[in-house]
C-alpha cells in the first residue's frame, strides 16, 4: 500500500485530532459551537496559513500608523474622504480583475478598455446636444464589456493564454482609445470634459449628513437581518449555524465600520465653506460589492466560477459549460472596468488619452491579490478586492501626502504586491501538502 | 475485425431473448447457481446459454461482444459480460489489459467499435457520459474529479444545484448531502461544509461515491478506489462498497489489489490483453488463480472446473494475439 497518504486517526481517542485538522482548513462558521471555539478554530486557521483578512488588516493598520506618524494630515477628515475617492476606482478595477483571477486567468486590457468606455460616455454628454446620461453610461459600460467578451471568445475558442490575448488587448485598446478620441473630439488634445453633473457627483459630490446616516443604518440593518434570518433558517433545518454571539459580533463590527465611515464623511472638511457628507461613490461601491458577492456566492454562475478555478476538469465532467462561464467572466470584468472608467472620469473631471492604463491594471491585480484572491484561481472574494484596493490607495495617497513622487509609489506598491503573492503562494503550498 | 461470424450471432440472440425478462430483482442465489456463466470470449454457443441462464435473473448491465480498437491496437476484443444488480463485480487485469477502456465504454466516454450494451435488457447507445449518468451509471474515476476549493456539499451538487428564489438552495443541498453520507455510514467527516481539500483519501473517495449515489445511480463504477490509500482508509472504502451493495446498487470495482478484490467482490472478471479470460463467482477463484489468469490467461488451479474459464490461450490464433 502507498505510504504517502497519512493514516487517518482511528477510534475516539483521535477525534480531537480530526477536529483540529478540520479546523485548520474549514470555515469556523460551520463547525464552531460557541464564540470561544470560534476564536480557537479561527486561530488554528491563521496558523495553518489560511488567515483570511487578518494580515491584510494588520498590514493596513501598520501602513496607516506609519503615514500618520510622518504626516498628521493623513488621518484628517479631508484626506480620508480624498482617500475614499482615490480608493474607489482602484477597488472597482480590482473587482473586475477578481472575476478573471478566480478562473486562473488575467485581464491586462481593462485599464484601457475602461478609458474607451468613459470616452464614449463623455463624448455622448458633450453639449450642445447631450444624450441623457443613463444612455451615455450604458454605452460606456457596454463597450468594455463587449471588448472583454471578444477577448474571452478568442481565449476559449482558440485556447490561447489569457495573458497574451489581453496583453494584445491592452495594446489594441490603447490604439482604439487614441482612434476614438481623435474621431470623437478632434483637435481637443486628447481630452474630453465630463459634462454631466450627475456623473461628476459620483466622486465630487456627497450625500447630506442625514442621508449618510440613513443609508448606513439601513445597510447594517438589512445585512444584520439577512444574517439572522439565514442562521435561524439553518437552525430550523437542523443544520449547523454560527453561534449567535459570532453573528452578533459580525453585525457590531459592520456597524462600527459604517459609523466610522459616516463620521469621517460628515466631519467638516471645507476650509472657507463647510463641506460635509459621505461621497456618493461609497454607496456605489457598496452596491457593486453586494451585487457581485451575491453573484459569486449565491448563484450557480458564481459556484461554477469557483469550480472551474479549483478544478476545471471536474467542472467539465459535472456538465458545466466552461467556455460560456469563461467568456461571461471576461464580459463581467469588462463591464466592471466600464464602471471604473466612468468613476475615473468623474474623479478627474474628464477623460484623456493620457490615462495610465497599464499602471492602473497592475494596481488592480495588486488590489485583488492583496485582498486574498489567488493568482492560481478558485479562491478570492469581492470584499477582499475592496480591502486590497484600500491598501493600494493608502500607499498612493500617503506617499503623495509626504511629497514623495512616483518612484516611491511604485516601489511601495511593488513591495506590498510581492508580500501578498508570497502569502498566497505559501498558503497554497501549505494547503496542498495537507 | 477478426470476429467469427458465429460469435456475432450468438450473444445478440441471447440478449434479445433475455430482454423481456422480469425486472431487476436482487438475485442473491445467482452466485450459487451461476456455475456456468463463465463467458470467455469466443467460447462457443453453449456458453451463451450459460450466460442467458443467469438463473433467469436479468442482469442490470449486459455487455455483448464489445470490441474497441485504437488504430491498429486492439484494446478490447469481444467482451461479453453480465453485471447483476446488487452485487459487486471486480474487474481485474494487469496494466494494459483493457480495464480502463472497458469502463470508459460503459460510462459513455467513448463508443465501442462493435458489440452491444444492454441496460436492463434494452439495447442502449451511450454517446456521452451524460447518457450513462442519465441511465444511472455513475463512474468514480481514480482522480475523483473533486474541486479542492469547494466544500463537500458544493462538490456533491456541482452542476446540479437546486435554485430557489433566484439563489442556490443551500439548505436543501446540505440536508440531502448529509443524508446521503449518513446512508453510506460515512461518519468521520465533521462538517459537510469542510473544503474537500482538507479531507483524507478515504473521505474524498466517500464524497465522490456519495456524489454518484445521490444522483440515483443503479450502477457505480469505481476505478482503483483503494490505489492511493493506506490500510485504514482502504477499510473505509471497502465498507463503503459493501454499503452500496446493501442498498441494492450494483458495483463494478476496477482494482489491482487482489486482497481488496477477494474481500469485497461477489464476482470476478479477469481481463488479459483485451480479452475476458475468466468470469464467475468469487468462490471459484483464489488469489493465486487470479494472478495466473491475469498473467498467463490460464490457471492450472482451475483446470478441474473447465466451465469456469475459457482459455483464450487455446484459440489465441483468433483474437488475443496482440497484432
Amino acid at each position: 500500500m502507498s505510504t504517502e497518504v497519512e493514516e487517518p486517526p482511528s477510534g475516539a481517542a483521535d477525534a480531537d485530532e480530526i477536529a483540529s485538522e478540520a479546523a485548520a482548513v474549514a470555515a469556523p462558521d460551520v463547525i464552531a459551537d460557541s464564540l470561544g471555539e470560534y476564536v480557537k478554530i479561527w486561530l488554528a486557521r491563521v496558523r495553518g496559513g489560511d488567515s483570511g483578512a487578518l494580515p491584510v488588516l494588520l498590514g493596513l493598520a501598520a501602513i496607516v500608523i506609519y503615514f500618520q506618524a510622518r504626516s498628521s494630515l493623513f488621518l484628517s477628515a479631508g484626506n480620508l474622504v480624498n482617500l475614499m475617492t482615490q480608493a474607489a476606482w482602484i477597488v472597482l478595477l480590482g473587482m473586475a480583475e477578481v472575476f478573471v483571477l478566480l478562473l486562473g486567468e488575467i485581464d491586462l486590457s481593462i485599464g484601457y478598455t475602461s478609458a474607451i468606455g468613459a470616452t464614449f460616455t463623455c463624448w455622448l454628454l458633450v453639449p450642445p446636444n447631450p444624450w441623457p446620461w443613463p444612455i451615455a453610461v450604458l454605452v460606456g459600460l457596454a463597450v468594455p464589456a463587449i471588448f472583454g467578451g471578444l477577448e474571452g471568445l478568442i481565449i476559449t475558442r482558440l485556447r490561447l493564454p489569457s495573458f497574451v490575448v489581453t496583453l494584445a488587448g491592452q495594446l489594441l485598446a490603447l490604439g482604439l482609445l487614441l482612434e476614438v478620441m481623435d474621431w470623437a473630439a478632434p483637435g481637443s488634445g486628447g481630452t474630453i470634459r465630463l459634462y454631466s453633473n450627475v456623473l461628476s457627483d459620483i466622486e465630487g459630490g456627497a450625500m447630506s449628513p442625514l442621508a449618510g446616516w440613513i443609508v448606513m443604518i439601513a445597510a447594517v440593518a438589512l445585512a444584520g437581518t439577512l444574517f439572522v434570518v439565514r442562521d435561524s433558517r439553518r437552525r430550523a433545518s437542523n443544520l449547523a449555524a454560527p453561534p449567535a454571539s459570532v453573528t452578533a459580533l459580525k453585525i457590531v463590527l459592520m456597524a462600527v465600520a459604517g459609523v466610522v465611515v459616516v463620521l469621517i464623511g460628515n466631519t467638516n472638511r471645507g476650509v472657507a465653506v463647510a463641506v460635509r457628507g459621505v461621497p456618493w461613490v461609497v454607496l456605489l461601491i457598496l452596491v457593486v460589492v453586494v451585487a457581485y458577492s451575491f453573484l459569486l456566492g449565491r448563484t450557480r454562475f458564481g459556484r461554477y466560477m469557483y469550480a472551474i478555478g479549483g478544478n476545471a476538469e471536474a467542472a467539465r465532467r459535472a456538465g458545466i459549460n466552461l467556455s460560456r462561464i469563461r467568456v461571461a467572466a471576461f464580459v463581467l470584468a469588462g463591464l466592471t472596468a466600464g464602471i471604473m472608467g466612468i468613476v475615473y472620469a468623474s474623479y478627474l473631471g474628464s477623460v484623456s488619452t493620457n490615462v495610465p492604463g497599464g499602471q492602473n491594471v497592475l494596481y488592480a491585480v495588486a488590489a485583488a491579490v492583496i485582498g486574498g484572491t489567488s493568482l492560481f484561481g478558485g479562491r478570492g472574494k469581492m470584499l477582499g478586492a475592496v480591502l486590497g484596493g484600500v491598501i493600494v490607495a493608502v500607499i498612493y495617497n500617503g506617499l503623495e501626502l509626504l511629497g514623495l513622487g512616483a518612484a516611491a509609489q511604485y516601489m511601495w506598491t511593488a513591495a506590498v504586491l510581492l508580500a501578498a503573492v508570497t502569502v498566497d503562494t505559501v498558503a497554497r503550498r501549505g494547503r496542498s501538502t495537507t | 475485425m477478426t470476429t467469427p461470424s458465429a460469435d456475432d450471432a450468438r450473444p445478440a440472440t441471447a440478449g434479445r431473448a433475455s430482454a423481456p425478462d422480469s425486472d431487476q430483482a436482487p438475485q442473491e442465489q445467482e452466485t450459487h447457481q451461476a456455475q456456468a456463466p463463465a463467458v470467455g470470449d469466443p467460447a462457443g454457443p453453449q456458453d451463451a446459454n450459460g450466460a442467458d441462464g443467469l438463473d433467469g435473473a436479468q442482469p442490470l448491465l449486459r455487455l455483448v461482444d464489445i470490441g474497441k480498437n485504437f488504430g491498429p491496437v486492439r484494446a478490447l476484443s469481444d467482451i461479453t459480460l453480465d453485471i447483476p444488480p446488487g452485487q459487486v463485480t471486480a474487474i481485474v487485469g494487469d496494466n494494459g489489459a483493457g480495464k480502463s477502456t472497458l469502463i470508459k465504454t460503459i460510462s459513455g466516454i467513448w463508443h465501442q467499435d462493435h458489440g452491444q450494451i444492454l441496460w436492463q435488457g434494452r439495447p442502449i447507445h451511450l454517446h456521452s457520459p451524460k447518457d450513462a449518468t442519465g441511465l444511472g451509471i455513475a463512474t468514480v474515476y481514480q482522480d475523483l474529479a473533486l474541486c479542492d476549493n469547494l466544500d463537500i456539499v458544493q462538490n456533491m451538487f456541482l452542476g446540479q444545484e437546486p435554485v430557489r428564489h433566484w439563489q442556490l438552495d443551500e439548505i436543501s443541498m446540505e440536508k440531502t448531502a448529509k443524508r446521503t453520507l449518513a446512508d453510506l455510514s460515512v461518519v468521520t467527516i465533521r462538517s459537510v461544509r469542510q473544503p474537500v481539500g482538507s479531507l483524507s483519501g478515504g473521505q474524498r473517495q466517500a464524497v465522490a461515491v456519495a456524489k454518484a449515489v445521490m444522483r440515483q445511480a443503479r450502477l457505480v463504477i469505481l476505478d482503483e478506489p483503494t490505489a492511493a490509500l493506506g490500510v485504514t482508509q482502504t477499510r473505509v472504502v471497502l465498507d463503503l462498497i459493501r454499503r452500496l451493495k446493501s442498498q441494492n446498487i450494483a458495483v463494478i470495482v476496477i482494482s489491482h489489489n487482489l486482497t481488496d478484490v477477494m474481500s469485497v467482490a461477489d464476482r470476478i472478471a479477469v481481463l488479459r490483453l483485451g480479452s475476458l479470460v475468466a468470469v464467475g463467482p468469487k468462490s471459484q477463484f483464489d488469489a493465486e488463480s487470479v494472478v495466473d489468469l491475469m498473467t498467463t490467461g490460464t490457471s492450472k488451479r482451475l483446470a478441474a472446473e473447465p466451465a469456469e474459464v475459457s482459455h483464450p490461450a487455446g484459440q489465441s490464433s483468433g483474437s488475443s494475439s496482440e497484432h
